[in-house]
């Protein structure tokens, strides 16, 4: 962020187009580069997310599993905040 | 034949971002510097090289008589009289388009490749076969692009392909840049692009007027001696080309009055 950006941000003017540019480009290119499609990659999310929840029990609204992109390498990336352990496996455990 | 001529492939993806302007302009700079030049219009179905190096009266043979041999190479390479460092092998009909196949290509280049120090080859837009054609045949490649979305996005898809054809090294030259536009952050950024695209990048050719003039006349920038914006890039990256360290403009720091000043300011990045 620049400081055009801050006043802008500040003054509630729409952003300087150039950060709109570089963050679409930023987005597209994940998605072309790993030539996923964004029905697959929210199959793949849902997917993600029941295995996870076998596990621990994660906060499905605020969970994101988004394709990054830096230096031609594309990176899958999850961030799924955890609640607790499920109660039932941390039993299992203690046995 | 000559092993280490290089064989580099001017290409963009996207049509209109100045690859025919960049093929003619470092054809005439490389020239001008003593090396044996050729350009090579690879774009069959649009071609244009020869008219902005203002070649188009003289062009009798083109590829195609070559290929059916029905001339020899030397006949259909159109030497350019102020530059005789430098000759064009002009595209043939369109309907070359039909037959036309890599190993065609790359035998055409390989012929060329005998007489020359480089082969510049004005790719097609598109990734279709006009560019695997002339993929085929390259050994470096230049990928052009503008700091534009649209140009950006199809850049990167062409950069996937020449790695996958084992093209390299890859540089990037960045076209049409508006200094004014990128203080004003209204353009990309000449850093923006490259950490996108992860290209080393060649150099930047500055947004110039006196490239539409230069086209009317069918004279290159870089052969009039020409001191314009555009002009100076065209030459500057004709000279890394030949391992020169000639340190880049930087767009951010074009101009110094209080505004330019201003503009910097503005851009500072907080976090
Ligand atoms: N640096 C520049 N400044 C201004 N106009 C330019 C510049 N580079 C290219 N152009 C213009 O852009 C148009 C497309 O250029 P061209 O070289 O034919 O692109 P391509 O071969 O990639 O299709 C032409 O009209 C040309 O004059
Ligand atoms: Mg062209």
């Amino acid at each position: 962020m620049t400081l055009r950006d801050i006043i802008n941000k500040l003054l509630g003017r729409q952003q300087a187009s150039a950060s709109t540019a570089r963050e679409r480009l930023q987005l597209v290119l994940a998605h072309d580069r790993s030539d996923l499609s964004p029905e697959l990659l929210d199959q793949m999310r849902q997917e993600i997310l029941e295995v996870v929840a076998k596990y621990v029990e994660i906060d499905m609204e605020e969970g994101a599993v988004s394709l990054e992109t830096e230096d031609r390498m594309t990176a899958l990336v999850a961030n799924l905040p955890i609640k607790r352990p499920l109660p039932s496996l941390s039993s299992s455990t203690d046995d | 034949m000559a092993t280490n001529t290089r064989i580099i492939l001017i290409c963009s993806g996207k049509g209109g971002v100045g690859k025919t302007t960049l093929t003619a302009n470092l054809g005439i700079a490389l020239a001008r510097q003593g090396v044996r030049t050729a350009v090579l219009d690879a774009d069959f179905g649009l071609r244009n090289l020869d008219l902005l190096l203002g070649l188009e009266n003289r062009i009798v043979y083109t590829a195609q008589e070559v290929l059916e041999e029905s001339c020899r190479l030397d006949q259909a390479l159109v030497k350019h009289k102020q530059e005789p460092n430098l000759a064009l092998l002009p595209a043939g009909n369109p309907r070359m388009l039909d037959w036309l196949k890599p190993d065609d290509m790359q035998r055409i280049v390989a012929m060329v490749a005998e007489q020359f120090d480089y082969v510049l080859i004005d790719c097609p837009a598109g990734v279709e076969d006009g560019f695997k054609n002339a993929v085929s045949a390259s050994k470096e490649a230049i990928v052009v692009t503008n700091p534009e979305v649209s140009a950006v996005r199809d850049a990167d898809r062409v950069i996937g392909l020449l790695n996958t054809h084992e093209i390299k090294p890859v540089h990037l030259v960045l076209n049409r840049v508006r200094p004014k536009m990128i203080a004003s952050q209204e353009m990309l950024s000449v850093d923006d692009v490259t950490d996108i695209l992860a290209l080393p990048l060649l150099g930047l050719v500055l947004e110039d007027e006196q490239v539409i003039v230069s086209t009317n006349r069918g004279e290159p920038l870089t052969l009039t001696g020409s001191n314009s914006p555009a002009a100076r890039c065209y030459s500057n990256i004709a000279k890394r080309m030949q391992g020169e360290d000639i340190p880049l403009i930087d767009p951010a720091k074009e101009g110094s009055g209080m505004r330019d000043k201003f503009r910097r300011l503005m851009q500072t990045k907080i976090f």
